[in-house]
C-alpha cells in the first residue's frame, strides 16, 4: 500500500488550521466563530493522527478521542451560552460583546 | 511574663472595647483608658523596682520566650532594658491621652475606634520589645493597620488620601525590610546551620561587604521613612494633618519613634560595619531634614502641618545623633525621643483644641487668642519653647547632648545643625504669634481649657519641665544599652574592617 | 552665705506663684508677691555679701543637685559666688528691685499687670542663674531664659502687630548669636571635657600657649555670643526694635542687666581670651566701632527710648573696648555705674512718656522742667552721668578709666583712644540735646498724670546712686581709691600700664572733661540756645541723618540678605518640592494604566489576534534560539 508522505498529510492539517484561524479571526458572526474553531479543532487532531499512524503509536488516535470529546462539551457549552448571548443583545455580532472592555 | 502581659492587656482590651460597643458605647473608653493605666502602672513599677537602672548590672532587664513555629526557628521572644522600658513608659503615657484627648472628640463608631489605638499602641509596645526578627515584622505590621483605619475613617476632609499615603510609603519601606530580614537569615543559616530570627544570634552573623551593606540598607530603609528623613518625609505632614488629634498623637509622639528604636536597636548592632560606613551620608540627611524641616514649617498656614514639618526637623537630631557612634550623642537621642514625643503631642492636642473651637486649622484664621485663653496660650507657649529648644525644658537637654556628642565627630554637620536651630525659633514663634497673639480676631469666642484639657495638658507641662530640669533619670535608664553597645560596635568595626572609616568614639571615653 | 540658693529660688517662686494663681489674686497682693520676692532676694544678697566680704575667701560654692551626668559631661545646678558674680548680683537685685517697685505704679492699669510680674520676676531669676552659674550648660540656660523673657516682655502688649515683630527679632537675632556661643562650649568640652567654668579657667593655660588658635576659634565663638546678647555690632539691630516693651523693661533688661551679660562672658572666661590677643583685638575693635556707630544714630534719633536705646548699644561699647584692652576691673565697673544712671534714664523717660499720654516723640514734649521737677532733676542726673561730667557724677569715673586704659593700658592704642574720646563727645551731645529737648522750650504736650511716689522713690534712689556710685574706685589723681577693682582682683587681674604714662593720666582726665563739657556746651547751641542752627545742618547732609537714623542701614542689609531671600524660598516651597517628586510618581502610574486600558477593548477577536501573534512572535523566537 502506498502511504501518502506525511508532508503532505501535515500540510493538508495545516492548511485546515489556518482556515479555521483565518475564519475565527475574520468572521463577526459568534456561531460560524464556532464552526471555525471546530475546523481548528480537527485539524489539530488530524495533526495527531498522522503522527500516531507515522511512529505506529495509539496515543495519536487517543489524544483525537479526547479532542473529540471536548470539542463535543466545547460546543454544547458554546451554544448555551451564543444563545444568552443572543437574548442579552439581540445580536450574534461578537464585537458587540464588548462589556468587558477597560 | 510581664511583657507578654503589656501585650495581651492591650490586644484584649481592644476586642473587649469593639464588643462591648454594641451594649454600651462610652464603655469601650473606659475599658481602654484602664488598659492603658493597667501597663503604665506596671512599668512604671519595673522602674521603680530596679532602683530606676542606676546600678543595674545587665543591659536586660527581663526576658521571655516561648516556641511559635519552631520549624522555621521563630520564637515569640520578648525582652526589656532600659531603652525599651523608657519607651513603653512613654507609649502608655501617651495612650492614656490620646484616650483622654478623643472623649469627646470621637462620636463614630467608638468601640472600633478604641480597638485600633490599643491594636496600634500594642503594635508599637511589640515593636519596642520583641527580639525576634520575624515577630519584630509582625508587630510592625500590626501597628500599620490600625494607623491606617485612624486616619481613613476619623481624619480630616481629606483622609482618604493621607491614609493611603501612610499605608503605602510604610508598607513598601516595610517590604525592604522583610526582604533584608529574610536575607539575614538564610545567610546566618548557610553559616552555622542554625535557622534562626533570634535576634541576639543574628548578632553574629559574618559578611561580606557588600551583603551587609545591601542587608542594611533594608532595614534602613524602612527606618528612615518611619523617622521620617528627607526625602522620604512627605507622608508624615499628610497623615499628621489629616489624622483626628489622637492619630496625630500616636504618630508623632510614638510610631517616629519605632523608626528610631530600630535604627539603634537593629541596624547599628547588626551591621556595624556597613553603618560605619553610611554614617556620614546618614548624618547628612539628618542635616538637610533639620535645616529643610525647619524651612518648610516657617511657611505652612495649617496649624497641624506646620507641627508636622516641626516633626521632621526634630527627626533629624535622632539621625544625626545616631550615626555619631557615642554615648552622649545617643543619650541626646533618646531624650529627643521622649521630649519630642511629649512635645509636639501636646501641640497636636492643642491644635485639635482649636479645631474643636473655631473648626478651622488655618492659622492666618486665628489671632489674639490669648485674650480669651489665657491658660491654653500659656501652655503652648511652653510647648512652643520647648520644640525651640529652650534649656529648662527637656528638648534642650535632647538637642544639646546630640549637638555636643556629634560636634565630637563631625564639625561642619553640627555647625549647620545648630543654625537649625535659629531656623526652630523663627517657626516656633511664628506659631505664637500667629496663634495666640498679634490682633484679636474677634468673631470667635472661644472659651478656656476644659477641665478634662487640663488634665491631659497640665501632666505634658509637668513632664517636659523635669525632663528638661532632671533629664539623669531618664539618662541613667538608657544608660545601660549604650555601653555595651558603643564596645560591640567598635570591637567587631576592629575585626572586621581595615579599609573602613574608623569609628570616633569622643576622645573622653 | 548659704543662704545663696533663696538668691535666684525666691524670683522664681515669685513667677510661678503669679502665673498660676496671678489671675485670681488682686494687684495688691500681685505686686507684693512680684516686687517683694525681688525685695527679699535683694536683702539675702546684702546678708550672702557681707558674709562673703567678711569671710575672706574667694569663691564660695553651692550645689543643688546634679544635672546632667553623661560619658564624662558633668553639669550640676551649681551656683559660684565669686566677686565677679556678686557684683552682678547686686546690681541685677537691688536695681531689678527698684524697677519692680517703679512698675507697680507704671503698670497699674494694665490688664496684664500679674503676667508683666510673672514675666519679670523670671527674668530676674534667670539672670541670677546666668551670674551665678558654676558651669558653662546652666549658664547657657540662664543665657536663654533672658533671651526668652526678653521676648515675652518686649512682646508685653501683644496685641500690636509691630510688638510681636520686634520682640521675634530680638529672640531671632540674639539666637544667632547663641549659636556661636554653644559651638565654643562644644569645642571647650572637647577640649577640656567639662564645662565647668574654674576647671576650664585653671586648666587652659596648661593645655594652650598664648596666640595659638584653639583659644582664638573659641574666644571668638564666646564674643559671637556675648554680641548677640550685649547688642553689639553685627548684631545690634534688635536693640532699638526692643524699645516696644514696657519702660521698666527697657530699664531693667536693654539697659540694666541683661545686654551687659556679652560682658559677664567675656570677664567670666577672661582666662580663653588673655590666651588669644587677637580676639581681644576684635573685641576692643568692636567696642570702639559699636561705640561711634550707636553714639551717631542716637544724635539723628526722635523717639525717646530709641536715644537711650542706641545711646546703651553705646555705653556697652565701652565695656567692650574695656575689656578689648584686658581692663576686665573698669568694664565691670561701668557696668555697675551704666546699669544705675541708664535704668534712672529709661525709668525718668517712661515717666515722662506716662505723665504725656504714651507720647515718645522728643520733638512734641518740650518745657516739663517746671512741670515735672523730681523727673527732671532725676533725669538731669542721670544725663549728667552719661554724659560724663567731671568730678560729681559717676560716670566720669568709670568712664574716665576707660578711657585712660584705652591708651595707657599695655593692650591699649591711640585709635581706642581716639574712638572712646569721640564717643564721649557724641555722647554728651547727644544726651543733652535729649535734656534740652524734653525738659526746656515751650511745652507741647499738656502733662495728665503726675508721677506718684512710687515712681519718684526709685529714681530718686538711683539718682543718688548715679552721682556717689563712681566714689568707690578714684584714679590715682583724685585719691587714688580702689575699693572696687581690690574686690574684684582675686577674680579679674589688674591691667597693667605701659612704661612712663603715669604722669600724663591727669592731662587725659583734663581732656576727656574738657570734651564732655563742651558737648553739652555744642548741645546747648544747637538746641537751645538758637535751634534753627541744627535744622539747617540737618537740610545740609539729609542723606547722611537719614542714613544714621535708621542704625546705619543695617537692618535693610539684613532684610535684603536673610530675611527675605528665606521668607521668599519658604513660600514658593510651601508645598514642599519633593513631594512633588512622590506625585510624579503617581501621575506615571496613571499614565501606564491609561496606556493599557487601551488594549482591554472587550472585543473578542482583538483579543484572538493578540494570541496568534503572541503564539507566532513565541515560536519565532523559540525558533531562532533554537
Amino acid at each position: 500500500m502506498n502511504s501518502i508522505p506525511i508532508e503532505h498529510a501535515l500540510l493538508l492539517s495545516g492548511i485546515l488550521f489556518m482556515l479555521g484561524l483565518i475564519g475565527v479571526l475574520i468572521r463577526r458572526n459568534i456561531i460560524f466563530m464556532l464552526v471555525s474553531v471546530e475546523i481548528m479543532l480537527n485539524a489539530s487532531g488530524l495533526a495527531f493522527i498522522i503522527a500516531g499512524s507515522k511512529w505506529s503509536q495509539p496515543d495519536g488516535q487517543v489524544m483525537f478521542i479526547f479532542i473529540l470529546a471536548m470539542a463535543a462539551a466545547e460546543v454544547s457549552v458554546g451554544l448555551a451560552l451564543i444563545l444568552q448571548i443572543y437574548y442579552q443583545l439581540k445580536t450574534l455580532d461578537s464585537d458587540a460583546a464588548n462589556k468587558l472592555n477597560g | 511574663m510581664i511583657l507578654l502581659t503589656f501585650i495581651i492587656i492591650l490586644m484584649a482590651g481592644g476586642l473587649m472595647a469593639w464588643i462591648a460597643e454594641r451594649w454600651v458605647p462610652s464603655l469601650s473608653r473606659w475599658i481602654s483608658l484602664t488598659a492603658f493605666v493597667i501597663n503604665l502602672v506596671m512599668a512604671l513599677w519595673i522602674w521603680v523596682q530596679s532602683n530606676g537602672l542606676v546600678h543595674s548590672e545587665s543591659v536586660w532587664i527581663s526576658k521571655f520566650s516561648v516556641a511559635w513555629i519552631p520549624s522555621f526557628g521563630i520564637n515569640f521572644s520578648l525582652a526589656l532594658d532600659g531603652l525599651s522600658l523608657l519607651l513603653l513608659v512613654l507609649t502608655f503615657f501617651l495612650g492614656i491621652l490620646s484616650v483622654a484627648i478623643s472623649w469627646n472628640e470621637i462620636q463614630y463608631r467608638i468601640g472600633f475606634f478604641h480597638f485600633n489605638i490599643l491594636w496600634v499602641l500594642a503594635g508599637i509596645t511589640g515593636v519596642f520589645l520583641t527580639t525576634d526578627l520575624f515577630l519584630f515584622y509582625f508587630f510592625w505590621e500590626v501597628m500599620l493597620v490600625p494607623m491606617y483605619f485612624l486616619i481613613g475613617i476619623w481624619g480630616h476632609e481629606n483622609r482618604r488620601y493621607a491614609a493611603y499615603k501612610f499605608f503605602i510609603f510604610t508598607q513598601a519601606s516595610g517590604l525592604l525590610m522583610l526582604l533584608a530580614i529574610v536575607g539575614l537569615y538564610f545567610i546566618h543559616g548557610n553559616q552555622t546551620g542554625v535557622y534562626t530570627f533570634d535576634y541576639f544570634q543574628l548578632l553574629d552573623t559574618k559578611m561580606s561587604p557588600g551583603v551587609e551593606r545591601w542587608l542594611m540598607l533594608g532595614f534602613f530603609a524602612a527606618f528612615i521613612v518611619k523617622l521620617p528623613v528627607v526625602p522620604f518625609h512627605s507622608w508624615l505632614p499628610d497623615a499628621h494633618s489629616q489624622a483626628p488629634t489622637a492619630g496625630s498623637l500616636i504618630l508623632a509622639g510614638l510610631l517616629l519613634k519605632t523608626g528610631a528604636y530600630g535604627l539603634i536597636r537593629f541596624v547599628l548592632p547588626l551591621f556595624p560595619v556597613a553603618s560605619a560606613e553610611l554614617a556620614p551620608w546618614a548624618m547628612l540627611l539628618g542635616v538637610v531634614g533639620i535645616i529643610y524641616g525647619a524651612f518648610l514649617a516657617f511657611s505652612q498656614t495649617d496649624l497641624k502641618r506646620l507641627v508636622a514639618y516641626t516633626s521632621v526637623s526634630h527627626m533629624g537630631f535622632v539621625i544625626l545623633g545616631v550615626f555619631a557612634f557615642n554615648e552622649l550623642a545617643m543619650q541626646g537621642v533618646v531624650m529627643q525621643m521622649i521630649t519630642h514625643g511629649i512635645s509636639t503631642g501636646a501641640l497636636f492636642i492643642l491644635a485639635g483644641s482649636i479645631y474643636e473651637r473655631i473648626h478651622t486649622r488655618e492659622i492666618t484664621n486665628m489671632g489674639g487668642f490669648w485674650k480669651q485663653v489665657p491658660f491654653m496660650g500659656t501652655i503652648a507657649l511652653i510647648f512652643v519653647l520647648a520644640s525651640l529648644g529652650l534649656p529648662g525644658l527637656g528638648n534642650f537637654v535632647a538637642e544639646f547632648l546630640t549637638l555636643i556628642g556629634t560636634w565630637q565627630v563631625n564639625k561642619v554637620y553640627t555647625l549647620v545643625a545648630t543654625l537649625g536651630i535659629v531656623a526652630a525659633t523663627a517657626y516656633s514663634l511664628r506659631i505664637m504669634q500667629k496663634v495666640f497673639l498679634g490682633k484679636e480676631i474677634s468673631h470667635h469666642a472661644i472659651l478656656d481649657l476644659s477641665m478634662r484639657e487640663k488634665f491631659i495638658l497640665v501632666p505634658l507641662v509637668v513632664v517636659i519641665i523635669g525632663l528638661g530640669l532632671f533629664p539623669q533619670v531618664v539618662i541613667d535608664a538608657a544608660k545601660r544599652t549604650f555601653a555595651p553597645a558603643a564596645e560591640v560596635s567598635y570591637t567587631k568595626q576592629v575585626v572586621n574592617g581595615n579599609n573602613v572609616q574608623t569609628i570616633k568614639k569622643g576622645e573622653h571615653e | 552665705m548659704n543662704l545663696l540658693w533663696l538668691i535666684p529660688t525666691l524670683p522664681f517662686l515669685g513667677a510661678f506663684i503669679l502665673v498660676l494663681f496671678g489671675s485670681r489674686f488682686s494687684r495688691l497682693v500681685n505686686s507684693f508677691i512680684g516686687a517683694g520676692s525681688v525685695g527679699l532676694a535683694a536683702l539675702i544678697t546684702l546678708f550672702v555679701g557681707f558674709d562673703f566680704l567678711s569671710a575672706s575667701i574667694n569663691a564660695y560654692q553651692y550645689v543643688a543637685w546634679q544635672w546632667l551626668d553623661v560619658a564624662g559631661l558633668s553639669a550640676a545646678f551649681a551656683f559660684h559666688l565669686d566677686a565677679l558674680s556678686l557684683v552682678f548680683i547686686f546690681v541685677i537685685t537691688f536695681v531689678g528691685f527698684l524697677i519692680h517697685v517703679y512698675s507697680i505704679e507704671f503698670m497699674k492699669d494694665d490688664e496684664g499687670f500679674a503676667r508683666f510680674f510673672a514675666y519679670l520676676n523670671l527674668f530676674v531669676c534667670s539672670m541670677l542663674i546666668l551670674v551665678l552659674a558654676d558651669n558653662l550648660v546652666l549658664m547657657y540656660l540662664g543665657w536663654e531664659g533672658v533671651g526668652l523673657c526678653s521676648y515675652l516682655l518686649i512682646g508685653f502688649w501683644y496685641s500690636e502687630e509691630k510688638n510681636g515683630y520686634a520682640a521675634r527679632k530680638a529672640f531671632i537675632v540674639t539666637r544667632v548669636g547663641d549659636t556661636a556661643l554653644a559651638i565654643g562650649l562644644f569645642m571647650l568640652f572637647q577640649a577640656f571635657n567639662t564645662l565647668n567654668i574654674q576647671d576650664i579657667a585653671t586648666q587652659a593655660p596648661q593645655l594652650w600657649t598664648v596666640g595659638t588658635n584653639p583659644p582664638l576659634i573659641i574666644a571668638l565663638l564666646l564674643l559671637g555670643g556675648a554680641v548677640g546678647k550685649s547688642a553689639q555690632l553685627p548684631l545690634q539691630t534688635w536693640l532699638p526694635d526692643a524699645m516696644a516693651g514696657p519702660s521698666p523693661v527697657s530699664a531693667l533688661i536693654h539697659a540694666a542687666t541683661m545686654v551687659t551679660a556679652g560682658v559677664y562672658l567675656i570677664a567670666r572666661t577672661h582666662v580663653i581670651f588673655e590666651l588669644a590677643p587677637v580676639a581681644l583685638i576684635v573685641v576692643g575693635t568692636i567696642g570702639a566701632t559699636t561705640l561711634l556707630l550707636a553714639g551717631f544714630a542716637a544724635l539723628t534719633q526722635y523717639d525717646l527710648k530709641r536715644v537711650l536705646a542706641y545711646s546703651t548699644i553705646s555705653q556697652i561699647g565701652y565695656m567692650f573696648l574695656a575689656l578689648g584692652v584686658g581692663a576686665w576691673s573698669a568694664a565691670i565697673f561701668h557696668f555697675m555705674i551704666h546699669a544705675f544712671f541708664k535704668a534712672l534714664l529709661f525709668l525718668a523717660a517712661g515717666a515722662v512718656i506716662m505723665a504725656l499720654h504714651h507720647e515718645h516723640d522728643m520733638f512734641k514734649m518740650g518745657g516739663l522742667k517746671s512741670k515735672l521737677p523730681v523727673i527732671y532733676w532725676t533725669f538731669l542726673i542721670g544725663a549728667a552721668s552719661l554724659a560724663a561730667l567731671p568730678f560729681i557724677t559717676a560716670g566720669f569715673y568709670s568712664k574716665d578709666q576707660i578711657l585712660w586704659l584705652a591708651w595707657a593700658g599695655e593692650n591699649g592704642n591711640i585709635w581706642f583712644f581716639l574712638a572712646a574720646l569721640l564717643g564721649a563727645f557724641i555722647t554728651s551731645v547727644y544726651t543733652f540735646r535729649m535734656l534740652f529737648i524734653v525738659f526746656f522750650g515751650e511745652e507741647k504736650t499738656h502733662v495728665n498724670h503726675a508721677p506718684g511716689k512710687l515712681i519718684s522713690t526709685p529714681l530718686i534712689v538711683l539718682a543718688v546712686l548715679s552721682l556717689v556710685g563712681g566714689f568707690v574706685e578714684l584714679p590715682h589723681t583724685l585719691g587714688h581709691f580702689t575699693l572696687f577693682s581690690d574686690l574684684l582682683n582675686p577674680v579679674l587681674p589688674s591691667v597693667s600700664l605701659k612704661q612712663d604714662v603715669e604722669s600724663l593720666e591727669w592731662i587725659m582726665q583734663a581732656i576727656a572733661a574738657v570734651v564732655a563739657l563742651s558737648g553739652v556746651y555744642i548741645a546747648y547751641v544747637f538746641y537751645l540756645k538758637s535751634p534753627e542752627l541744627s535744622d539747617k545742618i540737618k537740610e545740609s547732609g539729609k542723606t547722611l541723618h537719614q542714613f544714621w537714623f535708621s542704625g546705619w542701614g543695617f537692618d535693610r542689609l539684613y532684610d535684603a540678605l536673610f530675611v527675605r531671600p528665606f521668607v521668599f524660598l519658604a513660600n514658593i516651597n510651601k508645598n514642599d518640592v519633593v513631594d512633588k517628586m512622590y506625585e510624579g510618581v503617581v501621575t506615571m502610574a496613571i499614565g501606564f494604566n491609561r496606556l493599557f486600558v487601551f488594549t482591554q477593548n472587550g472585543i473578542l477577536r482583538w483579543y484572538l489576534m493578540g494570541i496568534v501573534i503572541g503564539g507566532i512572535v513565541i515560536l519565532t523566537i523559540g525558533l531562532i534560539i533554537s
